[in-house]
C-alpha cells in the first residue's frame, strides 16, 4: 500500500523566550502509522508534540519558525482556526486528566462543544468509542457515575476514548503510560495497535521497549535536535549514528 | 542501640513545653469566643420573659421606647436580609466576573496589578465607605430619582456591595486559578474554545470555591454595621420599594445600645437581636464551610 503523507514538519524552530527548544526539525509522519518520539528528558520531544496541535499557543513568550503541514496545509497559517485544528488532532496527556464529570459526559464533552445535539447519536458514539478504547465492558453499568472513581489505567483509556469521540485524524500521545502500571500499560499498547487502523498516531515515550513494541517509525531527539529517524526495526537494530546506539543501549540518557 | 542521652531528654522537654504553650494560646482565643457567645445568650434570652419568641421575631413593630414598648424585630430582620440580598445581586456578578477575567483572560501583568488593587479595596474603613454613601451617593440618588431621601435600601446595598466585592473576587479568583492546567488543556485539545472551557470545565470545577466566596462576601454584608448605620436610613419598616429606608439589625443595635437602660427590657431586646444576627452569620459560615468540604476542589485525577 502506498504510504500517504499526513504531517510534514519543515525546518521548525521553537523558542521559549531566548531558549531555543527545537532546532531545525524536519520530519514526515505518514498516515496509519505509529511514530514514536524518544530521547532523554528535556530534549524537546514533548514540545514538538505540543506544536502539532498548537497547544504551545497557551504559553506566552514563545516563538515559532518554520512550517507544519497537515494534509498540505500549514497549521501556523494565520487563517487556520485553532479550534477546528484541535478537532482534527486529538491529544492524550501524560497524566490521566478526566473532567470531574460522569464517564458519559467525559466522552460526550468533545461532541457537545462541537455542536452535536442529537442525543441518540451521542449515546451511540459514546458507546462506540468506549468500545474501541476497550473500556465499555468495564464501565457500561456505571456510565453515569463520576469518572474520578475509575482506576488510573481506566481513566487513561477514558481519555483516549474522549479524544477519539470527536473523530480526529491524528492522535498525539504524550507519554500516555508513564503514570500507569505494567498491566494498564499493556492494555494501552494493545489499543494503540488497533487504533492505527483508523488514526495516525504520534507517541512520546521514555520507555524504549514501548517505542520498540508499538511504533513503526522512531525518531530520536537530543538537545532539541532530531538526531535520527528511521523504521523502528532499523533504529533498534542497526542505528546509523553512534549517539542513537548509545542511547538505545542505555549507555547514556 | 540508641541510648537516651541528656540532650535527648532536654529535647523532649522542649518539645513538650512548646506544645503546651501553643495549646494554651489557642485555648485562650477559643475560650474568649465561647465566653462572648455565652454572654450574648445570657443577656439576650431574658427578653423572652417580656415577649414570646414568635412575637419577637415576627412582630412587625419595633418601638422599644414606647409605653408599652413593642419588641418586634421582623422589620429589622427584613432590613438586614434586604440589604444583603440587593447587595448580593450587585456584588456577585461583579465579583465573580472580575475573578474570571483576572484568572482566565487578563495578561500576567494586568493580573499582577489589578488583583492587589481589588484586595486593597477591602482595607477601606467602612466609615469611609459610609461617608462616601452619605455625601456623594445619597444626594445623587435623591436628585436623579426624585425621592424624599437618598439614605435608603438601595444606597446601603450599593455600599455593601462595594465592600463585599473584594472578598468575593479574591477568593473566587484563587479558586478559578487553582483549577489544574491539565483540565484546561484537555478541554482545549478537544476543540473547545476558551469560553467553552471556562463555562463547562473551569467554572464547574471551581464552583465550591466560588460559592464559598459568595457566602463569605454575603456574611460580610449582613454583619456590617457602620455602613448601614450611616446610609440605610434607619426606619424600622418593612421596605416595599428599593428606595425605602431600612434599619438592619446591626444598625439598630449600635444606635440604641447607648440609650438602653442597663439590663432593662430594651437592653435585653438588643442583645436578643444580636443573637439573631449571630445565628445568621453562623449559618452563613457553616454553609460556606460545608460546601467547601463537601465539594472539594477537584484536581487532576489521582492514581
Amino acid at each position: 500500500m502506498e504510504k500517504s503523507l499526513k504531517i510534514a514538519i519543515k525546518e521548525l524552530n521553537f523558542f521559549y523566550r531566548d531558549f531555543k527548544a527545537l532546532t531545525d526539525i524536519s520530519l514526515d509522519v505518514y498516515a496509519h502509522e505509529v511514530t514514536a518520539f524518544i530521547g532523554p528528558s528535556g530534549c524537546g520531544k514533548s514540545t514538538l508534540l505540543r506544536c502539532l496541535n498548537r497547544m504551545n499557543d497557551l504559553i506566552s513568550y514563545r516563538r515559532i519558525e518554520g512550517k507544519i503541514l497537515l494534509d498540505d496545509q500549514n497549521i501556523y497559517d494565520p487563517n487556520v482556526d485553532v479550534v477546528s485544528l484541535r478537532r482534527r488532532i486529538g491529544m492524550v496527556f501524560q497524566k490521566p486528566n478526566p473532567f470531574p464529570k460522569s464517564i458519559f459526559e467525559n466522552v460526550a464533552y468533545g461532541m457537545r462543544v462541537n455542536g452535536f445535539k442529537d442525543k441518540a447519536y451521542m449515546a451511540q458514539q459514546v458507546e462506540t468509542t468506549l468500545k474501541s478504547a476497550a473500556l465499555w465492558d468495564e464501565v457500561k453499568d456505571r456510565i453515569h457515575e463520576s469518572a474520578l472513581g475509575l482506576s488510573g489505567g481506566q481513566q487513561q483509556r477514558l481519555c483516549i476514548a474522549r479524544a477519539m469521540a470527536v473523530e480526529p485524524d491524528v492522535l498525539l500521545m504524550d507519554e500516555p503510560c508513564s503514570a500507569l502500571d505494567p498491566i494498564a500499560t499493556q492494555k494501552i499498547e494493545e489499543l494503540i495497535h488497533q487504533l492505527k487502523e483508523t488514526y495516525t498516531i504520534i507517541i512520546v515515550t521514555h520507555n524504549m521497549q514501548q517505542a520498540a513494541r508499538v511504533s513503526d517509525i522512531t525518531a530520536f531527539f537530543y538537545l532539541g535536535e532530531l538526531v535520527e529517524t528511521d523504521k523502528t526495526n532499523t533504529i533498534f537494530t542497526r542505528p546509523k549514528l553512534r549517539q542513537t546506539e548509545d542511547y538505545i543501549t542505555g549507555r547514556f540518557g | 542501640m540508641i541510648k537516651s542521652s541528656n540532650s535527648g531528654k532536654s529535647r523532649c522537654r522542649t518539645e513538650k513545653i512548646i506544645r503546651i504553650t501553643f495549646f494554651c494560646i489557642s485555648l485562650a482565643s477559643i475560650a474568649t469566643l465561647v465566653l462572648i457567645t455565652i454572654f450574648l445568650f445570657m443577656e439576650g434570652l431574658p427578653v423572652l420573659k417580656e415577649v414570646s419568641i414568635n412575637d419577637f421575631i415576627f412582630g412587625k413593630y419595633w418601638y422599644p421606647t414606647d409605653d408599652p414598648p413593642a419588641f418586634g424585630i421582623f422589620p429589622l430582620i427584613v432590613g438586614s436580609i434586604a440589604v444583603t440580598g440587593v447587595s448580593s445581586v450587585i456584588s456577585i456578578p461583579l465579583g465573580v466576573l472580575t475573578a474570571i477575567y483576572l484568572a482566565e483572560a487578563a495578561s500576567t501583568n494586568v493580573r499582577q496589578w489589578v488583583k492587589p488593587i481589588v484586595e486593597l479595596m477591602a482595607v477601606l474603613p467602612s466609615v469611609v465607605i459610609g461617608f462616601f454613601g452619605m455625601v456623594i451617593i445619597a444626594p445623587f440618588l435623591q436628585e436623579v430619582f426624585d425621592i424624599p431621601t437618598g439614605l435608603n435600601l438601595f444606597n446601603a446595598s450599593l455600599m455593601l456591595a462595594f465592600m463585599s466585592i473584594p472578598t468575593i473576587c479574591s477568593i473566587s479568583e484563587d479558586a478559578i486559578f487553582s483549577v489544574p492546567t491539565e483540565l484546561k488543556e484537555a478541554s482545549l485539545a478537544l476543540g473547545a474554545t476558551h469560553w467553552e472551557t471556562i463555562s463547562r470545565v473551569i467554572l464547574p470545577a471551581s464552583l465550591s470555591g466560588i460559592t464559598t466566596a459568595i457566602i463569605l462576601g454575603m456574611s460580610r454584608a449582613i454583619g456590617e454595621t457602620m455602613v448601614v448605620l450611616m446610609v440605610a436610613g434607619g426606619a424600622a419598616i418593612i421596605p416595599i420599594s428599593l428606595f425605602d429606608p431600612v434599619r438592619p439589625m446591626p444598625a439598630s443595635i449600635v444606635a440604641e445600645m447607648a440609650e438602653a437602660p442597663f439590663r432593662g427590657d430594651h437592653y435585653h431586646a438588643l442583645f436578643a437581636t444580636a443573637v439573631v444576627l449571630f445565628l445568621f452569620t453562623l449559618l452563613f459560615n457553616l454553609a460556606a464551610d460545608h460546601i467547601s468540604h463537601k465539594y472539594k476542589q477537584v484536581g487532576a485525577s489521582t492514581l
